[in-house]
């Protein structure tokens, strides 16, 4: 290399160092100096799928340009997760402010009070992360649990699960690229239950026309907006031939309206046969309740498990970031060995949703960084290190911090 | 001489018994197959029936062996399977998932058994309209049909020494329907204290199966929750192009004959047709071969007399 194209080398390295700079320091004046309301406003804006269904109105100004986000923090690892999240986002100085809601239905923190509180702060931030509430198998005498009720309070309609193959990490199949959308208010958990007669119990499963609809809409107008090719909806319908029978309907009429992306349909038991043998055929995948339960979790399972899958729940207004397989995962609580990339992976995206996308990108690769390396693995990726050895390491690869 | 009720089915259906009887005969089987053909005909009274001497078969010889029944989507008559299944009370659905060796797949040793409730659950069948656009699928849970399998499957974990029981449930969200389910298999587990009973949530259940596969020695106990580990389907691509793999029907078959108690004939139809597939001569295309379904069939024939 000639001594002039190699200063030329040079200098474009320092351009480069230069504007990275200028951009650092301009994200972080815009982020403080800046009018928080007006900020607060263009970040706001709706920017989910359903954007079209979203209310108009613009939230409280605030004088400081942090973001505000409900955090509920749950069961079992819930809370070391979101200690690891808080870490990571305190590291890479990332302007969101948590703030922190103790719900638990197994450790009698619950009431109707506190999820008044949690609702309330859920539909002002409209955005929220949280941890599993975990459901306790004892009949109390309430059918529905913390998390339905939540569910159903703000009408968080459409979970998403990515099924993503981390890079660096092999699985029995690699390079997976799945998404999987499940209908989460109405099927099978709808929490209909009654003793007809004494020894016999009904739990009745409901289908409308109006969610399914809803569902395959979503579902065609996420592969839409992610550039998919094909939507795959998963049905029992030769059994439950009403039912199921209808939520087909609902998506073949659907499809009509995206000529674009290829429509077909599935059968449970086989979907779940040809998830484990041949997982490449499928990209998007749309189902009602139950069949989502256990298609997220096979498919998290194919990809590496529980700890490395994100997912999010989506309504017409609000969105609640959380992992993708939701276990509470009692056996690991205190003894810091559960894999916070799920729950990191699902931060970063929920960064993305606040149109944070320097900040999203920085923590979504530190993540990538750390388990491609393969140095620093939590238990169930077959490594030795604990929760906080690899936040640490996560927080050691955040790239671009800024100077203290 | 024994008399067995054959029920080809549909799709590839007819010709994959027609290969189990032709193997059963290379063996020299004591079997007498009656063949017969259960499509659904309507009955005295608007109620959907198989045909009477379908059931006269059935009555009289106590054991089947059925093929894939195909069920079209808004048929107008329910489900063949369903019917079948309600006709006969056939409460336990018994499946074995054994890694064949000589194929491989990227799950190994697996060796389990899976014991599903067949008469009730979600897939009762019991649906209605309640207004249009809005229909309600009815999850059947009795203390009786739960009791009774769960008693099934500790019975059977005894008789073929399997070490554990888990009974796969999703009673945090179905508490009343899946909690009654669980009591009952508590129960019937402390009449077997020699077999481990252990309950898992089906998604955890899920989980462990795609990322470790579920491990060996164990029965797996559903409430009709179930997805199935095996191909039962009719096939309509390949029907009558001489490509269907006839293993699974032959093996349910094998299963059959232990039933029965011919453990000797059992025991050489399972060898031949084991060995023919680890020698990867002889092939079917679904398990990475090129060979036909009669090609396959005369191969495992032959071997059968051979180690006669």
């Amino acid at each position: 290399m000639s001594p002039a194209s190699k200063n030329h080398e040079e200098e474009e390295e320092e351009e480069e160092e230069a504007m990275a700079a200028a951009l650092r320091g301009t994200l972080v004046t815009l982020a403080k100096g800046l009018g928080g309301a007006r900020l607060h406003q263009l970040a706001s804006r709706p920017l989910s799928v359903s954007a079209s269904l979203c209310g108009a109105e613009s939230p409280p100004a605030r004088a400081d340009g942090t973001f505000k986000v409900t955090m509920v923090p749950g069961d079992g690892v819930g809370p070391e997760l979101m200690t690891a999240v808080k870490d990571v986002f305190k590291a890479a100085d990332i302007p969101v402010e948590f703030e922190e809601f103790h719900l638990s239905e197994v450790q009698n923190m619950a009431s109707e009070e506190k999820l008044e509180q949690v609702l309330t702060s859920m539909k002002n931030n409209r955005v929220a992360i949280k941890g599993k509430i975990h459901t306790p198998m004892e009949f109390k005498g309430e059918l529905a649990s913390y998390e339905m009720k939540l569910r159903r309070e703000l009408d968080l309609f459409a979970n998403v699960v990515h099924v993503n193959s981390l890079p660096g990490y092999n699985t029995r199949h690699n390079n997976l690229d799945l998404v999987i959308i499940r209908e989460q208010t109405e099927g099978e958990y709808s929490s209909l239950e009654h003793e007809s007669v004494p020894g016999v119990i009904e739990c009745l499963k409901i289908i409308t026309r109006v969610k399914s609809r809803r569902i395959a809409k979503f579902a065609f107008d996420y592969a839409t907006k992610k550039g998919r090719n094909k939507v795959t909806a998963v049905h029992k319908a030769n059994i439950m031939k009403l039912g199921d029978g209808l939520f087909l309907q609902s998506c073949a009429e659907v499809a009509e309206l995206y000529p674009k992306i290829k429509y077909e349909t599935i059968i449970i038991d086989n979907c779940c046969m040809q998830l484990v043998q041949n997982p490449y055929q499928f990209d998007v995948l749309v189902m009602p309740n139950l069949y989502g339960n256990i298609i997220d979790n096979l498919a998290a399972g194919l990809v590496g498990g529980a700890g490395v899958v994100p997912g999010e729940s989506y309504s017409a207004e609000y969105v609640v970031f959380e992992t993708g397989a939701r276990h509470p995962f009692a056996q690991a609580v205190g003894r810091n060995i559960a894999n916070p990339t799920a729950m990191l992976l699902s931060a970063a995206n929920m960064l993305r949703h606040l149109n944070l996308e320097y900040h999203s990108q920085m923590v979504s690769e530190a993540v990538k960084r750390v388990i491609k390396q393969g140095k620093v693995r939590t238990r169930d990726l077959g490594g030795y290190c604990t929760t906080g050895d690899f936040v640490h390491a996560v927080v050691e690869n955040l790239r671009h911090r800024p100077v203290q | 001489m024994q008399t067995v009720t054959l029920i080809p089915g549909d799709g590839i259906g007819p010709e994959i018994s027609a290969a189990v009887v032709k193997i059963f005969d290379a063996a020299k089987a004591p079997i007498r197959w009656e063949e017969r053909n259960v499509t659904a005909i309507k009955g005295p009274g608007g109620r959907w029936t198989i045909p009477p001497d379908a059931k006269e078969s059935m009555d009289l010889s106590k054991i089947g062996l059925k093929g894939p029944l195909k069920t079209p989507i808004a048929a107008g008559h329910p489900s063949m399977n369903l019917l079948l299944r309600k006709t006969f009370d056939l409460y336990a659905n018994v499946r074995p998932c054994v890694s064949i060796e000589g194929y491989r797949t990227p799950y190994t040793d697996v060796d389990l058994v899976t014991i599903r409730e067949n008469t009730e659950g979600e897939y009762s069948g019991i649906e209605h309209v309640i207004v249009d656009g809005v229909v309600q699928s009815i999850k059947l849970i009795t203390e009786n049909a739960s009791r009774r399998i769960a008693e099934y499957a500790f019975e059977y974990a005894r008789n073929n020494q399997r070490s554990s029981v888990t009974a796969v449930h999703k009673a945090n969200i179905m508490r009343m329907s899946d909690g009654l389910f669980l009591r009952k298999c508590r129960e019937v587990a402390e009449n077997y204290k020699d077999v481990k009973f252990t309950e898992m949530y089906l998604d955890t259940v899920c989980l462990n199966v795609s990322v470790a596969g579920l491990g060996s020695d164990r029965l797996v106990l559903t409430a009709g929750l179930g997805s199935d580990h095996r191909v039962h389907g009719t096939a309509p691509d390949i029907a009558g192009m001489d490509l269907a793999n006839p293993t699974a029907l032959l093996l349910s078959a094998v299963m059959m004959l232990r039933h029965m108690g011919l453990h000797g004939h059992a025991a050489r139809i399972q060898t031949a047709c084991f060995d023919t597939i680890r020698e990867k001569k002889v092939l079917t295309k679904d398990l990475g071969g090129s060979s036909k379904c009669s090609e396959f069939t005369a191969e495992i024939c032959r071997r059968v007399q051979d180690l006669d």
